[in-house]
């Protein structure tokens, strides 16, 4: 199949809808609005449906009705928007139901600005709304990895019947790359006994639902996602490894600040540095094997993001103080350029600042 | 050069960053210029939405909140439970104030909450690139209506004055237009009546402004006037559609 | 090779659309190519430009922010970019609407009446390619060919009958580039 060039939202729309996503609902917002406007055309074209929404609290919430109706749905935004679709998520993954979440992460907090960021990494990773739940996370570092994701994406969501976001920033929604779409499959969703789709008579009664009001069926509740979450954590994560074999300063990075980050190790190594780079694809489950697997053959690890420090966090609870993790961000829209992130990796490679 | 007319002291001497033909930099003067009439400037206290205007708080010179999208009623009714002599009041497009934050408008019309808002129907979300309003007019095209505004898919436009009418704590509710000099001077003199309402103490006042976007209605500044007039003054009626009964129309 | 290219001008002037051809023709050569728009209210103001990388190594980011090429179609880009050009860099101004000059001293630039030769062409819509044939010329980034190519993908079929005269443009564009080098 040929090549296109293609804009990061507009291949989230497409990779959706190859993936049998047919409910969008959505509010604008950039930089994610191409997205909408992608599936306001398309959605019609293969009978699905795009309607925008009164606002992001509402889009989630028509998320979860969707969803408990059995469909393949998803829902898109930016750092505001998402706050605002919190209680959705945790009713949605409280009452185990799968979709789809994008957030194109821009500069914060508070309005902040429509720059790229990844500083939803906590809210993303770490709850985000209220109770105790998880939402898979998909971090993609390139448009074709945008297309190969969106099947995956739906495909956890349902096969776990939980929220999947798909966590990304301003530059993947805006840049075009090449991408091979492949050919179009029809894509049969599975069935969904569950979903609450009229009570046969004689058949059993479905309910939609995350209110446990006795606490020790709440708890059992929780015991159950709990099982479920680890089952997750053990199977589904995903990572990229660039010249780890050997590396002795190993770089961890996500989405567009990896891209940066392989420019940099490209650059060590010319200098004959042994630098590496462990990009998360997964941020959850994180990709915490790995890290044990390898912690002890390396001097130290430096967490490159776009943002003051938070997945770093992942990364120590992962390294277990068994080696230094430094960290190198740029924050409030700003990207990291390779040239600061290699002074930093030449410092830190020379055994210059201790932790 | 002759002068044509002197800024209000409320407005602060720098460009709007407003596309050409723009209307919201003519009801930020009628604004200003209303505060600089009644002496307001130093009690005006004005909460800025998300939208394209979001920058009004650069552009008034007195001091100002900016509010989270759709809520800037709400943070003005927490400014006047504090400061209940000061004039507030809040500059909300149409997204901003009849989507997103309709629940905030009409609980703070509901309360009576003794503040101003100026609401801005430019028919289209314009910051984020030309998406359907709940104004939007059916059969209009936006980036998310391609075919148009379809009312078996997306309802029918709101009618945010004719929706909070029935309130018993709205006490003044006006549709203006700035399309041509006439209006202009009409829309001065319900934002006047307006925030003197409040200040009486009488109740929740609006301001409904028919604006125009010539960028993401893809038509010249002088077309944009044209088709406000043609198109969105038939479907909202100008006029005061509350009024109290002391004050008189 | 590596070629960060920074195309910034009026909204209107095509700059996006002119960006976006260069990807495709670089995709074209199978080469790495990424392009990224300036997004957002600074588009208010009028201004648009995009940033295009093609390289023949993986592009890490596809922010422009030190160009080895800035094409500038009107004053407001030029004086707004100039100073991110790597030294020893390029610079294309369009002198049919910029009527300044640089002020780097340590990148060549060629002043490129684009709209004046697109006018005599008869067609002010191709300044952009006399740019880009220029572009071209001088920096071997992609081949004319591609270009071509690209433009039968990129422009609807019933706007293929502009392929020649963007042709021509291209041409035009690589001949006035010749005689620079001449000179
Ligand atoms: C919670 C949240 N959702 C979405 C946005 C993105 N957003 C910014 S402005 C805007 C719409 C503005 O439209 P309107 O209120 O009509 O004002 P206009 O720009 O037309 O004057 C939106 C949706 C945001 N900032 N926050
Ligand atoms: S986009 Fe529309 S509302 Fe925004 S500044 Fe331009 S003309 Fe005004
Ligand atoms: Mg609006």
């Amino acid at each position: 199949m040929a090549k296109v060039l293609m804009k990061g939202n507009e291949a989230i729309g497409e990779g959706a809808v190859r993936a049998g996503c047919r409910y969008f609902f959505g509010y604008p917002i950039t930089p994610q609005s191409e997205l909408p406007h992608y599936l306001a055309k398309r959605m019609p074209e293969v009978g699905g449906l795009y309607l925008q929404s009164e606002s992001e609290t509402a889009a989630a919430n028509m998320v979860f009705g969707a969803a408990g109706a059995g469909a393949r749905v998803m829902t898109s935004s930016s750092g505001p928007g998402i706050s605002l679709m919190q209680e959705g998520i945790s009713y949605i993954a409280g009452a185990e139901l799968p979709c789809v979440i994008v957030n194109m992460i821009r500069g914060g907090p508070g309005l902040g600005n429509i720059a790229p960021a990844q500083s939803d990494y906590f809210q993303a990773v770490k709850g985000g709304g209220h109770g105790d739940y998880r939402v898979i996370c998909l971090a993609p570092a390139s448009v074709q990895e945008i297309i190969d994701l969106m099947q995956d994406a739906f495909d956890l969501a349902d096969k776990y019947r939980n929220p999947v976001m798909l966590l990304a920033d301003g530059v993947l929604g805006q840049m075009m790359e090449p991408v091979e779409l492949g050919e179009e499959k029809f894509v049969q969703p599975p069935e969904k006994p569950w979903a609450a789709t009229g009570r046969k008579k004689g058949g059993p009664k479905r309910l939609i639902n995350s209110l446990y009001i006795v606490p020790e069926e709440c708890e059992q509740h929780n015991l159950k996602l709990a099982k479920k979450y680890a089952v997750i954590s053990r199977e589904e994560q995903r990572w990229e490894e660039y010249h780890l074999d050997d590396a002795r300063l190993v770089i961890v990075a996500f989405g567009t600040s990896a891209r940066v980050c392989k420019a940099v190790v490209d650059r060590a190594r010319d200098e004959g540095m042994a630098v590496g780079l462990l990009r998360p694809i997964t941020v959850w489950p994180y990709p915490t094997g790995v890290i044990k697997r390898i912690r002890e053959k390396v001097d130290r690890f430096l967490v490159v993001e776009m943002n003051m420090g938070q997945m770093i966090e992942d990364v120590r609870l992962a390294v277990e103080g068994a080696r230094p993790v430094h960290f190198y961000g740029r924050a409030g829209g700003m990207m990291p350029v390779a040239r600061d992130i290699f002074n930093e990796v030449k410092k830190l490679y020379n055994g210059g600042a201790e932790q | 050069m002759k002068k044509v007319f002197t800024r209000p002291e409320s407005l602060k001497d720098i460009p709007f960053h407003y596309c050409p033909g723009c209307t919201h930099g003519i009801v930020h003067r009628l604004v200003a210029e209303v505060i600089d009439e009644m002496d307001m400037y130093e009690r005006a206290l004005g909460v800025a939405p998300v939208g394209c205007s979001v920058f009004i708080y650069n552009y008034m010179d007195f001091d100002m909140y900016q509010a989270a999208h759709g809520r800037a009623p709400a943070v003005a009714t927490g400014i006047k439970r504090v400061l209940p002599d000061r004039l507030v009041f809040t500059y909300q497009g149409d997204g901003d104030a009849a989507a997103i934050g309709t629940g905030e408008l009409v609980h703070a019309a509901a309360r009576g909450e003794k503040i101003t808002v100026i609401f801005i129907n430019n028919a289209v979300y314009a910051m984020t690139g030309g998406q359907m309003a709940p104004t939007t007019l059916l059969g209009q095209k936006t980036t998310t209506t391609p075919a148009g505004r379809d009312a078996g898919i997306n309802g029918m436009p709101v009618k945010v004055c004719e929706m909070l009418a029935p309130l018993d704590g709205s006490a003044y509710l006006a549709r203006v237009s700035v399309h041509n000099p006439k209006n202009i001077v009409a829309a001065k003199k319900a934002i006047r009546k307006a925030f003197d309402i409040q200040m009486r103490g009488d109740g929740f006042t609006l301001v409904e402004v028919l604006s125009s976007c010539p960028t993401n209605w893809g038509l010249s500044p002088l077309e944009a006037l044209k088709w406000l007039e043609q198109n969105m003054i038939p479907y909202y009626p100008l006029g005061e559609y509350k009024t109290p009964a002391e004050v008189g129309k | 090779m590596f070629e960060g290219i920074l195309i910034a001008g009026f909204g209107g002037q095509g700059v996006l659309s002119t960006g976006q051809l260069l990807a495709y023709a670089g995709m074209k050569e199978n080469k790495h190519v990424a392009w990224i728009p300036s997004y957002g209210p600074e588009m208010r103001g009028g201004t648009a430009n995009c940033g295009v990388t093609i390289s023949d190594r993986p592009i890490s980011s596809p922010v422009v922010s030190e160009p080895t090429v800035l094409i500038a179609m009107n004053r407001p880009s030029l004086e707004k970019f100039e100073p991110a050009v790597v030294p020893s860099g390029l610079i294309l101004v369009n002198s049919s609407l910029i009527h300044i000059k640089t002020k780097r001293s340590d990148v060549k630039t060629v002043y490129v009446p684009a709209n004046d030769i697109a006018e005599s062409l008869g067609n002010g819509k191709v300044a952009n390619n006399i740019i880009l044939g220029v572009l071209l010329e001088l920096t071997g980034v992609v081949s004319t060919e591609s270009v071509l190519e690209a433009l039968k993908e990129v422009l609807p079929p019933k706007r293929h009958n502009l392929i020649p005269i963007n042709q021509e443009a291209l041409e035009k564009g690589r001949q006035l580039a010749r005689e620079f080098k001449a000179s």
